[in-house]
């Protein structure tokens, strides 16, 4: 297997991709690694309205059409690497995966997005697929006239309780707060829907059941009063975090873990950038991330270019 | 229809004919959702490092599905998909919701061991 790269991109979401793109249209040697399926959190999106110049498409199928754009300039892709570690410093960069295969690169940009949220609590994984859930979209007919929990309470929470409404009986929303994070109007939506109903400030401590889900036990964060709520469903919409792990003790991160950069994405370490979701910054579009990495590719190949004369 | 790459079981005696030639089968019954893709992907993934299993994939809406979704190891399943691993003909693990590479893996080396 070929080694060595000019550059190594973390991750095959869109920023990735994007970056795969760009650096292979400029005839730029690279590596674009992920450690799961490529198309990163797009793939989870099962229908995207709103990429310009596409009316509607699933993310799947932009994700395909992306990967295949990127191999067709000459990246090369791939998917299931297992990352054991990353050297920073330097002018070569070096990815080592478990393998003891070493990859080295001239620059690098770190590309990983985020991952879902989950609670963290002790039985979540006992229940996941036996009542507990984090697609509605795949999940929701099951708990057709079934009474439902919907824990969250930003904007991805409360839409998917509205699309859940539609086939449960009865959403309980639990939220860890006493107001919520979502936009206003979709907070009024979800207010006015019949099948709605909110429990705030509520720490969720426990799933409770025998075969499957039957309850979701919480916890008023002021009293400390405890609430059980009859479920056969939980579907739980808590956010995303940043997933930096990788690089985390290498460049500087904000106090969430996602990467700071400049304008030009360039991290604290010369010749490493970051590009999506991974990196702090204020909205997390499809868009962003293929902003991102357009910008990501342009300034490493800036830093290979002016490398090279010097 | 599956937009996978992988063969795709669509009807149930078609079914049984994968069940009677292979020894291992390994099933994904799924959509194409969020859920389900990176499993048929870790399924793909597999098919070069296991080569004495046979990887399918089945559409939940489809007919074939009734004979999955009858099964007694599926009955409190209520995340997909229902990924089935049969070795011969048995069913001996089943799953549901997303599936990691780790623990597909885990899975396929215990119940086929020796297989890979």
């Amino acid at each position: 297997m070929k080694t060595d790269y000019d550059v190594i991109v973390l991750g095959g979401g869109p920023a990735g991709l994007t970056a795969g793109i760009y650096l292979g249209r400029a005839r730029v040697d690279s590596l674009i690694l992920d450690t799961g399926t490529v198309g990163g959190q797009t793939v989870l999106s099962y229908s995207v309205a709103n990429y310009p110049g596409v009316e509607e498409t699933s993310g799947y199928a932009l994700s395909a059409t992306m990967l295949r754009q990127a191999r067709s300039f000459g990246a090369t892709v791939k998917p299931y690497a297992k990352i054991q570690s990353v050297q920073l410093e330097g002018d070569r960069k070096i990815v080592t995966l478990a393998d003891g295969t070493r990859l080295t690169s001239r620059a690098l940009i770190v590309a990983t997005g985020g991952v879902p949220r989950k609670l963290g609590i002790s039985n979540e994984e006992e229940f996941t697929g036996k009542g507990v859930s984090f697609c509605a979209t795949c999940d929701g007919d099951f708990f057709t006239d079934r009474p439902i929990a919907v824990v969250g309470g930003g904007n991805s929470a409360l839409e998917e309780a509205q699309a859940l409404a539609k086939y449960a009986s009865r959403v309980t929303v639990l939220h860890e707060f006493d107001h919520f994070q979502a936009h206003p109007w979709v907070v009024e939506e979800a207010q006015a829907n019949p099948k709605l109903h909110f429990l705030m400030s509520q720490q969720v401590l426990r799933f409770e059941g025998s075969e499957k889900l039957e309850r979701v036990v919480s916890r008023h964060k002021a009293t400390g009063e405890e609430t059980s709520v009859a479920v056969d469903g939980c579907f739980v919409f808590v956010g995303y975090v940043p997933n930096s792990r990788v690089v985390a003790s290498l460049v500087e991160t904000s106090e969430r873990g996602e990467i700071v950069t400049d304008a030009a994405l360039a991290t604290s370490v010369p010749g490493v950038f970051a590009a999506g979701d991974v990196r702090a910054k204020r909205y997390r579009q499809i868009t962003t991330a293929v902003a991102d990495g357009t910008i990501a590719a342009l300034s490493a190949i800036d830093h290979l270019t002016s490398r090279a004369a010097a | 229809m599956l937009q996978t790459n992988l063969p795709h079981v669509e009807s149930g005696s078609a079914l049984n004919e994968v069940l009677e030639k292979n020894e291992n089968v390994m099933l994904c019954c799924g959509r194409m959702g969020p859920m389900c893709l990176p499993v048929y992907g870790v399924m793909e993934q597999c098919k070069d490092e296991y080569p004495n299993v046979a990887f399918m994939d089945m559409d939940f809406d489809g007919p074939a599905a009734s004979e999955i979704r009858r099964l007694p190891e599926v009955r409190t399943f209520t995340g997909l998909p229902f990924t089935l691993y049969f070795h011969n003909g048995k069913l001996v693990k089943a799953t549901s919701s997303i599936q990691t590479m780790d623990q597909v893996t885990e899975i396929l080396d215990s119940v086929f061991e020796g297989e890979s």
